[in-house]
């Protein structure tokens, strides 16, 4: 065991893999020289060349497009894309191309390509540097889409990703970089647990708390401060996203039978809403109170000394618990003007 | 006017350009662009001289504040401050610029307030300036967007059967982004009055020119259809002319055209960029030497139209400004909490008219519990 940050666990798989395979490269802006604006790549050029680690045009789409090919070509093409929004612009090639094509030729084409995305805020950048798009990912089929936690994960998830014939889009949170936490650099692939399964991050009795990347760290923390109120909080790190380990989530709801949900991407049509809904599927009988979601709110990330009114933090999560418990919280006595209000002003006078 | 371009590999020549004072600070004749500054005279140039040191002036303020903690970022154009300058000078008050983050001079000469280089750094607003005070977009952050932007604007203006011209401003790095590409194929087909100047100052963020282009940016535009010139962009004198030649064409109904200005970022490409990864002292140094600002002064002073009276009147400007921008962002304030659900739609939407309701109502919790306890 090493300790050390989520950028140099990332790196030392990204070397692992690259070692271990000779077909694995790794390519996007800046990603040479630089070692990554991030530093993720630091070294790889030195050690593999120019070949296999590759300083790209700047064009997303391009850079896409043509890991595509080299998929096709029988390599293993590890892209940076330098941050979470700039991966629109090759969001066609990836909704498009990488995630059809083993489907298209009836699985005669394979697409072993990991697209690693620097993601969401709480890092004071500036506008489109601090996105959420892992509900477009999560909607479209034939991607796997992995969200890390800690340094350990990272590290262990980077290299089943890389290994994985599946495209697998994979989400690094910024604001998680430098944590440090203990990394067994030695593991054993055929040892570790499959690259979806969750993680009981903390367990509980009262609320199941599910989770996922930049947020994990601010569940624990809210997990710790309800206990010295006497609630027992069970947090959940999804790590996947899809798929969803719905055995783990289903066996924790079914034991506390009350769920809330956090992330910092938007609401509407979001991942929570996703799993609030499968949850529900699959444990109604055993809920106890309808389920919630805590989340950024519906707008656009707003400047950076903002952010921390759109991140979810611990009281908000904590506020969401209360409601979960049927407790004195911020919508209590909201119901009378949510079904009052909601149905009367909308656009051009109709009813929205 | 389309400057030679001969062997492929100039895509990192520097000297292949067109240019009317040399890095010494020298008038000299250019057959193409030489006609459209006959009329610059001492009392022009010294106006562009003034602006670019002002620009580099809010430039380093601008680096200070970052470095103090004031602002969370800044992207530093020291170098570029000719291109910036000279071209945006050409345009007219009514003609629309869409710039990128960078184009510092370009927002200066358009009319820019000083807090308007620094509230969004500062990470107050997306954007401070509303871009039809300045007929100016809000700068772009999205490599290439913008071009297209100005392309449709363009459009626009042929539409409306007015005469003027939209300018979009973008780096060496964007010209690979299908955007850009996209951008010149619309203006193109539609003969659109849009004039696209790419600052080539050899980088993207660390990648040399040489990872977008082999052959010279300003050879592209003809494949489009598009005349071009490659011209020194450390020259401001090259750059208003033919910035002039370029808004003439695309004014005058003849489509688009197209710049590339040969210059360099002396600075990181962001404050949180580390630019001893990627270059050598050596070039930074040579490129020093190529200094626009010093330029000018050489010539105005070799013409006898330079003196401390002048030098002294220029820095205290300078000085008021650099001022003001340090002001503007010292007394910068933040919006209140639920000011991040603000502006999101025109219209109501009953989805975020809920949120607002269940965020105000969760947020005067802790005033009701602050209230409590004094
Ligand atoms: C679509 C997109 N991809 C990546 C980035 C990250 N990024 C910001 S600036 C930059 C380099 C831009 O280089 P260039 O176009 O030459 O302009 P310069 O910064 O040199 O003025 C990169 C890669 C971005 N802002 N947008």
């Amino acid at each position: 065991m090493t300790e050390m940050t989520m950028v140099k666990a990332i790196n030392a798989g990204l070397r692992r893999a690259m070692a271990d395979d000779p077909k694995v490269v790794v390519m996007g802006e800046d990603v040479g020289r630089l070692g990554g604006v991030f530093r993720i790549t630091d070294g790889l050029l030195d050690e593999f060349g120019a070949a296999r680690v590759i300083d790209t045009p700047l064009a997303e789409s391009g850079i896409m497009g043509t890991a595509v090919g080299l998929a096709l070509r029988g390599y293993r093409p590890v892209v940076e894309i330098q941050f979470d929004g700039f991966v629109y612009p090759a969001f066609d090639q990836i909704v498009c191309q990488v995630a059809k094509l083993h489907y298209r030729t009836r699985g005669n084409v394979k697409m072993p390509i990991t697209i690693r995305i620097p993601w969401a805020g709480g890092v004071g950048a500036a506008e489109h540097h601090s996105e959420s798009p892992e509900a477009y990912f999560v909607h479209t089929s034939g991607l796997r889409v992995i969200a890390v936690s800690n340094p350990q994960d990272a590290y262990v998830m980077l290299r089943q990703a890389i290994a994985s014939d599946d495209p697998v889009v994979y989400f690094e949170p910024k604001r998680l970089y430098h944590q440090k936490g203990e990394v067994d650099l030695d593991v054993d692939l055929a040892d570790a647990p499959p690259m979806g399964l969750a993680r009981v991050a903390r367990e509980g009795s009262d609320v199941t708390l599910l989770t996922y990347g930049s947020q994990v760290t601010t569940a624990l923390d809210a997990a710790i401060a309800a206990e010295d109120e006497g609630v027992s909080i069970e947090v959940i790190d999804l790590r996947s996203l899809s798929p969803v380990d719905y055995r783990t989530v289903t066996a924790s709801v079914r034991k506390t039978g009350r769920v809330v949900v956090t992330h910092e991407a938007a609401k509407e049509a979001g991942v929570g809403a996703e799993l609030v809904a499968s949850v529900t599927e699959r444990c109604f009988h055993y809920l106890e109170a309808p389920p919630q979601r805590v989340t950024g709110h519906d707008i656009p990330y707003p400047p950076a000394k903002l952010e921390k009114y759109h991140i979810p933090d611990l009281d908000r999560i904590l506020d969401a618990v209360d409601r979960v418990l049927d407790k004195p919280n911020s919508l209590t006595g909201l119901e009378e003007w949510r079904t009052a209000e909601t149905g009367r002003a909308g656009v051009g006078g109709g009813v929205l | 006017m389309a400057h030679t371009l001969t062997t492929p590999d100039l895509a990192v020549g520097v000297d292949d350009v067109a240019r009317l004072l040399t890095p010494d600070g020298e008038r000299i004749a250019d057959p193409d662009l030489g006609r459209w500054v006959a009329d610059v005279d001492h009392e022009l140039l010294r106006g562009l001289y003034r602006d670019m040191v002002l620009v580099r002036r809010i430039d380093t303020e601008g680096i200070a504040l970052q470095r103090q903690g004031q602002v969370g970022l800044w992207a530093p154009c020291q170098g570029q401050e000719a291109v910036q300058v000279g071209t945006a000078r050409a345009l007219r008050a009514d003609d629309f610029a869409f710039p990128s983050y960078r184009e510092i001079g370009v927002n200066f000469v358009r009319g820019a307030k000083p807090a308007d280089f620094v509230i969004a750094w500062r990470g107050e607003e997306h954007s401070t300036f509303n871009p039809y005070d300045i007929n100016t977009a809000t700068p772009q952050i999205i490599i290439g967007a913008q071009t297209l932007h100005a392309v449709g604007y363009a459009m626009g203006i042929q539409r409306d059967g007015a005469d003027q011209v939209a300018a979009t401003y973008f780096g060496d790095g964007a010209t690979s982004q299908g955007d850009v590409n996209e951008a010149m194929i619309f203006a193109s087909s539609f003969r659109a009055p849009v004039v696209f100047v790419c600052s080539n100052n050899q980088y993207a963020i660390s990648e040399p020119v040489t990872v977008q282009a082999k052959y010279p940016i300003a050879g592209r535009a003809p494949g489009f259809g598009i005349p071009s010139v490659r011209i020194d962009g450390n020259d401001v004198l090259a750059s208003l002319a033919a910035m002039r030649w370029a808004i003439d064409h695309a004014r005058s109904g003849k489509g688009p055209a197209y710049i590339e200005a040969v210059t360099y970022r002396i600075g990181p490409h962001t404050t949180s960029d580390d630019p001893t990864r990627y270059r050598s002292k050596d070039e930074v140094e040579r490129w020093k030497q190529r200094d626009p600002i010093a330029r000018v002064e050489a010539l105005l002073r070799a013409e006898g139209a330079f003196d401390d009276e002048f030098a002294a009147s220029v820095a205290s400007d300078a000085d008021e400004l650099g001022a003001k921008v340090r002001e503007a962002t010292l007394t910068a304030t933040s919006r209140e909490p639920i000011g991040v659900l603000d502006h999101v739609y025109e219209e109501p939407h009953t989805g975020l008219q809920e949120q607002r309701r269940e965020f105000g109502a969760y947020l005067a919790g802790f005033e009701a519990s602050e209230e409590a306890s004094r």
